[in-house]
């Protein structure tokens, strides 16, 4: 019987059976890794298997490439902290189905895991949206797909960064894109150092993350971003219009 | 050895929630010993059951009228709707004897997992409901899950073109529950929402 113990973050739960459900974690160690849990509709478990949640976890299997099942205990449940915020509760609903979306399972991805429990502190404080963008620049560097956001593509400049090419996802600077800032995405400021802050900054950065997201991973499996990802955008649109 | 008329009795039993096909085996069985007093009165009760009760237009409850009993009662206050996701819900409600307003059974919650959208629920019925003039308030009564609390986000932002307030039911200490046995997210919730005594 193979089996370990780690820390990890729920990012999906779906019922099985009667009572059971399998359930995803994205692990400290371990990476993302499902497991049947029994009795998971349970008045006992139900609360501890609320998404974005840290639990702590025993996996065992018979072998490395069964579904195992998970022994699960709650450390700190981070949806309490939003349940009653419309727009944080977004944020970890859309961070939890892009982890579980895009993440190899049995992967170990640690900056993920902590960049993803600092999103999950980050939700009781103001700047959580910004600390939103940067989890996903994280998730795409992560997966391979860096942006470059410290210098100009074009001429190298190191000042004035402005834009970011769709194509490459490098910084490009205001006079190198000048003509075709049409097609150019927007650079927040605070992607830049600057402690800028505001609500069409956060939908810019939204934007930038979501057009990589699609063309660069999502677009592979001939897929579209998760329902909350869209809907969180989609918030922030709202926002911009009132 | 079991007559197939049995098995097919015992396939059926078992497909009720709870039961798998050992206990549907034993509630079978039970069921033939117990002719006389059980399975035949059983048996007119299910037929008589899937024959008279229907769906109500109105709330989407399940009564034997239509409208439902609650929606034609007019000793109820009419200003009031409470949205559940569903009859389990409005009976655990009903039963408080505390709520003397008109019901709204979505029929479940928003659930991006599950494919369940807007249009799967009666939320667009609900927005028409409310639209009428006599409502004056919405109480959410929902699950405190992350399913449940992002269809009353919903809910709440389908409900602003209508002239109502929209309330959601308190989350926090159970009546009779121990501090010391609270999970940390419910004691973090009630202690948001705190009230001065």
């Amino acid at each position: 019987m193979i089996q370990w113990q780690d820390s990890g973050i729920v990012l999906s739960v779906r019922p099985h059976g009667e009572n059971g459900g399998i359930v995803s974690l994205l692990t400290a160690s371990h990476g993302r890794a499902a497991g049947y849990v029994y009795g998971a509709t349970s008045t006992k478990t139900r609360g501890v298997l609320e998404i974005g949640n840290l639990v702590s976890a025993t996996w065992q299997a018979r072998a490395h490439d069964q579904l195992g099942s998970y022994a699960l205990e709650l450390e700190k449940s981070y949806a309490a902290d939003v349940i009653s915020d419309a727009v944080r509760l977004t944020a970890l609903q859309s961070a939890c189905a892009l982890a579980d979306k895009t993440l190899p399972e049995h992967e170990a991805h640690p900056a993920i895991f902590n960049g993803t429990l600092a999103l999950m502190e980050s939700f009781q404080g103001e700047l959580w949206d910004a600390s939103y963008i940067f989890w996903e620049i994280g998730l795409l560097k992560e997966l391979g797909f860096g942006l470059d956001l410290t210098r100009c593509v074009a001429t190298g400049a190191v000042e004035d960064l402005i834009y970011v090419s769709p194509k490459s996802g490098c910084a490009v600077s205001a006079p190198a894109g000048e003509i075709y800032k049409e097609r150019l995405l927007a650079l927040p400021p605070f992607l830049r150092g600057e402690a800028r802050f505001e609500e069409e900054d956060i939908l810019n950065g939204l934007k930038l993350t979501g057009h990589f997201l699609l063309n660069r991973v999502f677009s592979l499996a001939n897929s579209n971003l998760p329902e909350p990802r869209l809907r969180l955008e989609e918030k922030y649109v709202k926002r911009q219009k009132a | 050895m079991i007559g197939t008329e049995i098995e097919h009795l015992i396939k059926l039993i078992s497909k009720l929630p709870g039961l798998g096909p050992r206990s549907a085996r034993r509630a079978a069985l039970h069921l033939l010993k117990n002719r006389e007093s059980l399975m035949l009165p059983l048996s007119q009760a299910l037929g008589k059951a899937a024959e008279v009760i229907v769906e109500c237009p109105e709330c989407h409850n399940l009564d034997t009228a239509s409208p439902c009993s609650i929606c034609a009662s007019p000793a109820r206050d009419r200003g009031i709707l409470c949205v559940v996701e569903d009859i389990a819900d409005l009976w655990a409600l009903e039963k408080t004897g505390s709520y003397r307003g008109y019901y709204h059974v979505l029929g479940g919650t928003l659930s991006a997992l599950d494919g369940v959208g807007p249009d799967d629920l009666s939320i667009p019925h609900l927005a028409r409901r409310a639209g009428d003039e006599r409502v004056r308030e919405v109480i959410i009564a929902l699950n405190a899950t992350i399913d449940g609390q992002t269809t009353a986000h919903y809910i709440s932002d389908c409900l602003q073109a209508c002239n109502v307030s929209v309330t959601q039911l308190a989350h926090g200490v159970p009546i009779g529950g121990q501090i010391d046995y609270l999970d940390d997210g419910t004691l973090a919730t009630a202690l948001k929402s705190r009230k001065a005594i």
